[in-house]
């Protein structure tokens, strides 16, 4: 419908060629990514439970860290990402990073929340305590409240685009807040709790022990990708379900 | 003046309009025309700039709006449903504060003056809540016979709780702006005499009338 | 320029001396929160004292929250808010009008209620001396923050609890900093790092805020 014909926008092509063009490269891509990360894992954890040595200190129950710190910097490194693509988005008004941004936090949530269960896991029988208020964790509990919030403030909001707009402009703020946060929750555990054993200081590292951990942490990366690839087409499908491309797929 | 390039705009799941192109140009009246749901309201808040297009651009003077938004913003005046009247201050204060936040000079005397065109200067010390709908309606409206540089008027149902006089002021007003070589878009479901030439758009088939 | 913000002060100053019992709703909120920390924890004077600064900033933080749903929610609702947008000054100025006001109405007074609250939990004169500095270095960053969450979540359901949740992680470097400037004063040790930090990150909020509430009102009002 025109009153007046006006020459066409030149980026009026590519976006209707970018939404069909991702499902089908990453419905592609996600087994190889997929199998990556099992392979990885299993990699990881026959190095972490069966290779590294014993520790003198903590006995067997430290290998737990093989889970509890990739997850950990896997959470840190997830929002900082998604806070990329969101602001990438609306930078640039491309639908896609936004969308992609949105399918990412789901992960980065699940992985602060491994970090928390698998550092209250390692408390108990290291120093006692399920949870000790250090610095590291506390702060991987707010980076949790921040994914929650991001996802709640998501969801609270109807209109797909105005979501992530919304939900963009949080995490950029987040993003922006981390460190700040973090550096004021090391201040404060180290004011208050002085000399304690922090969760986070690990025992001298065997090699293997770090060569473990590194084959863990791309096992996390791996899988990461894999659901947020996966989520994104799931997204993508619903936000687009009126046009004909998903009709004709679907018929 | 003002020119709709290529708009499309989604509103949840639905798609309103698509590859809308439209020129405003000075001295002219715009009407806009289309059944209820038709995206009416939401491509008037597009040509404001509250609302962004999921496709194309709104420019004035041949640049962006979102661009220059403090510029075009100075060069517009808008009514929309919501009548942007604070219900705890008085009629008098609203248009002072609503002038003060515009960066304009206005006088007691230019307040009273623009209440007095719309009937209700004698509730100029009211406290808005406690008008009527209508009375609100002329206080929101009172905004546009204030002295301010807007050329472009965008007005969203603007007859809406009028009386027959009221009708009667916002016609010559909208008049004087045509004339003076402004512009105005306006929507309304009434059955309106247009006091100037009228420029229809519609909504659904998009044909210009 | 700074017209623009006085006017927009002004105006929001001037509804809330109309609008005097929600403000008051405001403080009794802080003060009834207070009050009921020691009916949880006993009345042990020395147990009180040493976790007066921690209860009063988290009050603070509380009853922050709750009147933040006044700054732009009653605009949006009667459409002063897009007369706002369209007004042809820049946003991020009126903005920062409008956060001016609401510190005025809101955080000031806080601030010297807090001096009654010191005296409720028989804090010494320098640490509760300390608290009234940090109140009054930490509530304008608070109302900054706070004023992100606001725009952010406008005209959504579950408005309340929503900003509380996405506002309250964004809180806790303030409340760190603030509360333990006075521990620090309470503990002979001078409070001076803490203060410095606290009114950094208000400046910073000061000079950042206003871009992400611009950016988070447009999207809203959409």
């Amino acid at each position: 419908m025109q009153a007046e014909t006006i020459r066409p926008l030149k980026f009026g092509l590519h976006r209707f060629a970018a939404p069909p063009e991702f499902y089908r490269v990453a419905g592609q891509l996600i087994p190889w990514f997929a199998v990556a990360a099992a392979l990885l894992a299993a990699f990881g954890l026959y190095l972490g439970f069966f290779v590294a040595p014993t520790d003198f200190q903590q006995g067997e129950v430290y290998r737990i860290i093989f889970i509890h710190v990739p997850t950990a910097w896997m959470a840190m490194f997830i929002y900082i990402v998604m806070a990329f693509w969101a602001g990438f988005g609306m930078a640039f008004n491309t639908r896609m990073s936004s969308m992609w941004a949105c399918a990412m936090a789901p992960t980065g949530a699940l992985m602060a929340f491994l970090a928390l269960c698998t550092g209250a896991l390692w408390g108990r029988p290291a120093w006692g305590t399920y949870w000790s208020w250090d610095a590291r964790m506390t702060s991987t509990l707010i980076l949790f409240f921040l994914y929650v919030g991001f996802i709640a403030l998501h969801g609270a909001i109807d209109d797909p685009r105005k979501a992530d707009r919304a939900a963009g402009v949080l995490a950029l703020v987040g993003v922006v807040n981390v460190p700040i946060i973090y550096f004021s929750v090391q201040w404060w555990n180290s004011l208050h709790q002085g000399a304690s054993i922090s969760l986070t200081r690990a025992p001298t590292m065997a090699i293997t022990m770090l060569e473990a951990m590194f084959v863990m942490m791309g096992a996390f990366w791996m899988y990461s990708i894999a659901a947020s690839l996966a989520r994104a087409r799931a997204i993508l499908l619903e936000r687009e379900s009126r046009s004909s491309w998903v009709q004709a797929m679907v018929s | 003046m003002l020119e709709a390039v290529d708009l499309q705009c989604e509103r949840g799941h639905r798609r309103l309009f698509d590859r809308l192109s439209f020129a405003v140009t000075a001295g002219q009246c715009t009407q806009i025309v289309g059944d209820n749901g038709a995206g009416k309201t939401s491509l008037l808040r597009i040509l404001c700039g509250l609302l962004r297009p999921t496709h194309g651009e709104v420019r004035w003077h041949g640049r962006r709006i979102d661009r220059v938004r403090d510029e075009y913003g100075a060069d517009l005046a808008y009514v929309g449903h919501l009548n942007g009247v604070k219900d705890d201050l008085t009629a008098a204060e609203n248009l002072r504060t609503w002038a003060a936040s515009c960066g304009l000079n206005v006088g007691g005397d230019q307040v009273a003056e623009a209440l007095r065109l719309f009937s209700i200067d004698q509730f100029a010390q009211w406290q808005a809540g406690h008008l009527s709908q209508g009375q609100k309606r002329r206080v929101g409206l009172a905004r546009l016979a204030m002295p301010q540089q807007a050329r472009i008027w965008i007005l969203d149902e603007p007859f809406n709780a009028l009386d027959r006089h009221g009708v009667e002021t916002l016609n010559r007003l909208i008049a004087q702006r045509v004339g003076g070589g402004g512009a105005v878009i306006l929507t309304t479901h009434q059955a309106w005499q247009a006091p100037v030439p009228v420029v229809r758009l519609e909504l659904g088939t998009g044909r210009p009338g | 320029m700074i017209r623009t913000l006085l006017a927009a002060a002004h105006r929001d100053l001037l509804l809330g001396l109309r609008q005097r019992s929600d403000v008051a709703n405001v403080l009794l909120f802080f003060v009834i929160v207070v009050t009921m920390v020691p009916l949880g924890v006993g009345p042990d004077k020395d147990l009180l004292r040493m976790i007066a600064p921690g209860v009063v900033w988290v009050a603070a933080l509380l009853a922050s929250i709750l009147s933040l749903g006044r700054l732009f929610a009653l605009d949006y609702a009667d459409g002063t808010l897009e007369q706002i947008m369209l007004s042809g000054q820049p946003l991020s100025l009126a903005v920062l009008g409008k956060i001016v006001a609401h510190w005025l109405i809101t955080g000031a007074p806080l601030t010297a209620l807090s001096v009654v609250l010191a005296l409720m939990f028989d804090m010494a004169l320098v640490p509760g001396v300390t608290l009234v500095a940090s109140l009054l270095l930490g509530t304008p960053c608070l109302s900054l923050i706070g004023a992100v969450g606001a725009a952010l979540t406008l005209g959504l359901r579950g408005g309340g609890v929503l900003i509380t949740l996405l506002v309250l992680p964004l809180y806790v470097p303030v409340l760190i900093f603030g509360a333990g400037a006075v521990d620090a004063s309470a503990g002979g040790l001078s409070p001076a790092s803490h203060l410095m930090l606290l009114g950094g990150l208000t400046l910073a909020a000061g000079a950042l805020a206003p871009w992400a509430i611009t950016a988070a009102l447009r999207v809203s009002v959409e």
